[in-house]
């Protein structure tokens, strides 16, 4: 696994760690714990206990296409919630889950902050703002379209 | 020592001024995360390439700089020195404005901003209504800087406090200084910056901390970020003014992790501000020394609780924990630490500039200065606004925001986030401070402005705002752990149509509880969206409660979407759009929804041409009549 040397051997660095083999892995492969609580000198059960403690950090590995929907204050009262509804129907799926063929993963976000583009879905980081029901549907068909080709 | 460091600010200062004086004009575009999502940066690259192919690159400076504020309009272009006002610029009007505003001087018409009450076409941004009313102090000057190079910060006396305080104050006078400005936490509970400093300043340790809290969790509220990635210097400065104070030697930026634009340019801002002798050993040559890291928070809206913060910096899940000891006694690893959020720290700078004297005139007699507020929602001009203290909410709505969208009526504004409360139209003229606000139940928080207009429900908002505050709940004190899940449940049944008499009584009891029994501000304050929705709005969980019905025809199992027969033109858009095929028609006959295979997504009524008007949601009878009416065409057949 994993080469740990660049941390230090501290508790201070774990969420670091866990940045780093989120981002490399989209997921935190569970041979990781072993590997940090030998590195930090802590249980693998506190490191654990860390993990599932925040949002960054999975356990299951991701789809192949990450669809988030902002559920922010401002997304909500644009109808965000309508969107997502759709979104779950669509994909059969509910939000942090991952379709059955490793396609999708559908996540929600509490505020990404454009509020002035509201509601607003983030497909693999870019940006569709002033969505309705009809846009997303449209969206996903194109990224199911674009994966057949 | 000798200050060669102070001598290169000054070089720095002067070389900038020399280079501005031959590039005369100055394309700035918006780079915040709005404009981004615009696609901001394939504009700034296009106007660079058009530049060079126009062989201007010796007149013409072309800066992508931080957020102008004014997110509905992006992405926003503003030439300066004559402060043109380009807003929706598309790649197509690159060349134009190069060969027409450039070259020629000539205003675009077609791209300024109408003002929407007179018709009116306004070149100058500070003409802009917009921007009229606010008193950009602290936001300012992200319009002109490239956050991306500390050059443009220092010339703008970047950095000329700090010289001032290094050389010229003693650490005593420095928070003497930010005590008379009357300066208060902008994080949200308002507590007074000096005192904090001090108390911190006088706990004796060999090591102390100064955390700059960015874990912005608040939804709805981006200001913070705007300031860090906008203008991250001004916090950086502001952070070693405080360390010098306090006598810190190591600090924290605790940036949210949704954030990547702000870590990218903080991560630049340090590491120029380093290169400079501005952090690391013997600042600018002076006897001080200190540094700043940045941590990455890893998404938990707890974390922004000062204890819970300086846990999860040490690496364990955010759990907060029992005050006192008070951070400034015993904070990260045991040692004093002070934490202020983004905003305070940027108010620092200029106070030791300009003067306290100068700071404390701005604002109310007990919140002085001014405060960012992110102004979303319903409204028309959703953007970031400056405003000094005690401006009324009338003056932000109306003035600034230009009022709610679609002329529709309004109805509250939600300030403080999940900590805060719902202000209804009653108290628009309401004067904004930290103790007004505390005084109606919400509170200033962060700084999020949501508008909500008569389509929000006023239950289902305080029902997102549990649901909010119930999955972050860290799960330490039972009474917020256990109450505001049972206020969820509470609330969803009622938004069901399955709410009984006594529900109202029952979420104030535990509201009361939840806000007694918890160690930390987000239990203390999480039953406030319940308990101001009841204060102000009890008709409308009274209308769900009783009458089953939802007066702002948005909660999906209180109404229907039904076609009138009399309007409807058999178009067949609807019936293409529905999701589920719940729409029955042909062309040219009249459309019928099936209401038990209608999933209430509201495709049809986004569909339907505004001058047709065929499609419209009912609740309470109205509704019960269409469901009866249908059910018996249903039983006939």
């Amino acid at each position: 696994m994993e080469n740990l040397s660049e941390f230090e051997a501290n508790q201070k660095d774990l969420i670091h760690i866990l940045h780093k083999i989120q981002a490399e892995y989209g997921y935190i492969p569970s041979q990781a714990l072993s590997s940090i609580s030998k590195h930090l000198k802590i249980s693998e059960s506190e490191i654990f206990g860390v993990l599932t403690f925040y949002k960054a950090f999975s356990l299951k590995p991701r789809g192949k296409h990450l669809v988030t929907i902002c559920t922010g204050t401002a997304c909500h009262v644009r109808g965000a919630p309508m969107i997502l509804d759709e979104l779950k129907r669509q994909l059969s799926i509910e939000p942090g889950e991952t379709t059955e063929d490793d396609l999708f993963t559908l996540e929600t976000v509490n505020c990404v902050g454009a509020c002035a583009l509201g509601p607003i879905v983030i497909s693999d980081g870019d940006y569709h703002g002033q969505m309705n029901t009809r846009e997303v549907n449209k969206l996903i068909k194109k990224i199911k379209k674009e994966i057949k080709e | 020592m000798d200050k060669i460091s102070i001598t290169r600010l000054e070089e720095i200062k002067t070389e900038v001024a020399e280079s501005r004086k031959k590039q005369k004009t100055c394309i700035t575009i918006c780079g915040g995360t709005g404009c981004h999502a615009y696609g901001c940066l394939e504009i700034a690259q296009a106007f660079k390439n058009a530049i060079k192919k126009q062989r201007l690159q010796n007149q013409v400076n072309v800066r992508t700089t931080g957020c102008h504020g004014f997110c509905e309009r992006g992405p926003i272009v503003v030439i300066q020195p004559a402060g043109i006002f380009y807003q929706r610029v598309k790649l197509d009007d690159i060349n134009e404005i190069i060969s027409e505003t450039i070259i020629n001087k000539k205003v675009l018409d077609r791209l300024l901003y109408v003002d929407p009450r007179t018709g009116e076409r306004i070149v100058e941004e500070k003409e802009v209504p917009f921007y009229k009313k606010q008193k950009r102090i602290i936001f300012g000057n992200n319009g002109f800087i490239d956050p991306t190079d500390v050059k443009d910060y220092i010339a703008l006396d970047g950095y000329k406090a700090l010289t001032k305080v290094l050389f010229n104050y003693t650490s005593e006078e420095v928070i003497s200084e930010i005590k008379t400005s009357g300066l208060r936490g902008r994080g949200g509970a308002g507590f007074l910056t000096g005192i904090k400093w001090e108390i911190c300043r006088q706990s004796l340790a060999d090591v102390k901390y100064v955390i700059c809290n960015a874990d912005e969790g608040d939804p709805g509220a981006y200001m913070d970020r705007s300031l860090l990635e906008g203008n991250p210097h001004s916090v950086i400065e502001g952070m070693i003014i405080g360390a010098y104070a306090i006598g810190a030697s190591e600090g924290y930026i605790y940036v949210r992790m949704e954030y990547p634009l702000a870590v990218k340019n903080i991560t630049v801002a340090l590491k120029q501000a380093r290169n400079l002798g501005l952090l690391g050993e013997f600042i600018l040559g002076s006897e001080f020394s200190f540094d700043i890291n940045i941590f990455r928070g890893a998404g938990a809206f707890v974390s922004g609780e000062e204890t819970s913060l300086m846990a999860s910096i040490e690496g364990r899940r955010a759990f907060p924990r029992q005050r006192p000891p008070f951070p400034a006694q015993k904070g990260l690893w045991g040692k004093p630490t002070n934490i202020n959020n983004v905003e305070t720290w940027a108010n620092v700078p200029l106070i030791l500039n300009k003067g306290a004297d100068w700071y404390s005139q701005i604002g109310t007699k007990k919140s002085k200065g001014t405060k960012i507020f992110s102004l979303v929602g319903k409204i028309n001009n959703t953007g970031l606004v400056e405003v000094p203290m005690g401006i009324t909410l009338r003056e932000i709505v109306y003035d600034i925001g230009g009022g709610i969208k679609e002329n529709k009526k309004f109805k509250a504004v939600q300030t403080g986030g999940p900590s805060g409360g719902c202000i209804p139209a009653e108290m628009l003229d309401l004067s904004i401070d930290f103790d007004t606000l505390t005084k109606v139940g919400s509170m200033m928080g962060s700084g999020g402005m949501i508008v909500m207009d008569e389509d929000t429900c006023m239950v289902d908002i305080a029902r997102y705002f549990l649901e909010f505050t119930q999955e972050e709940s860290c799960g330490k004190c039972v009474p917020c752990r256990i109450g505001t899940r049972q206020l969820v449940e509470i609330l969803t049944r009622i938004t069901q149509g399955k709410g009984e008499e006594g529900d109202v009584k029952k979420l104030l009891d535990l509201a009361k509880i939840i806000k007694e029994g918890s160690l930390c501000g987000l239990g203390q304050t999480a039953p406030n969206p319940v308990l101001t929705t009841i204060k102000h709005f009890r008709d409308e969980y009274e209308a769900h409660i009783i009458e089953k019905s939802c007066p702002a025809l948005s909660c999906k199992d209180l109404i229907v979407y039904y076609i009138e027969p009399k309007k409807c033109v058999g178009c067949l858009l609807c019936l293409k759009s529905c999701p589920v095929s719940a729409i029955k028609g042909e062309r040219k006959m009249v459309h019928v929804i099936d209401q038990d295979l209608c999933i209430k997504c509201g495709a049809c009524l986004d569909v339907c041409p505004p001058k047709v008007g065929a499609v419209s949601k009912y609740t309470g009878k109205k509704r019960d009549r269409i469901l009866k009416k249908a059910s018996s065409i249903r039983d006939r057949k």
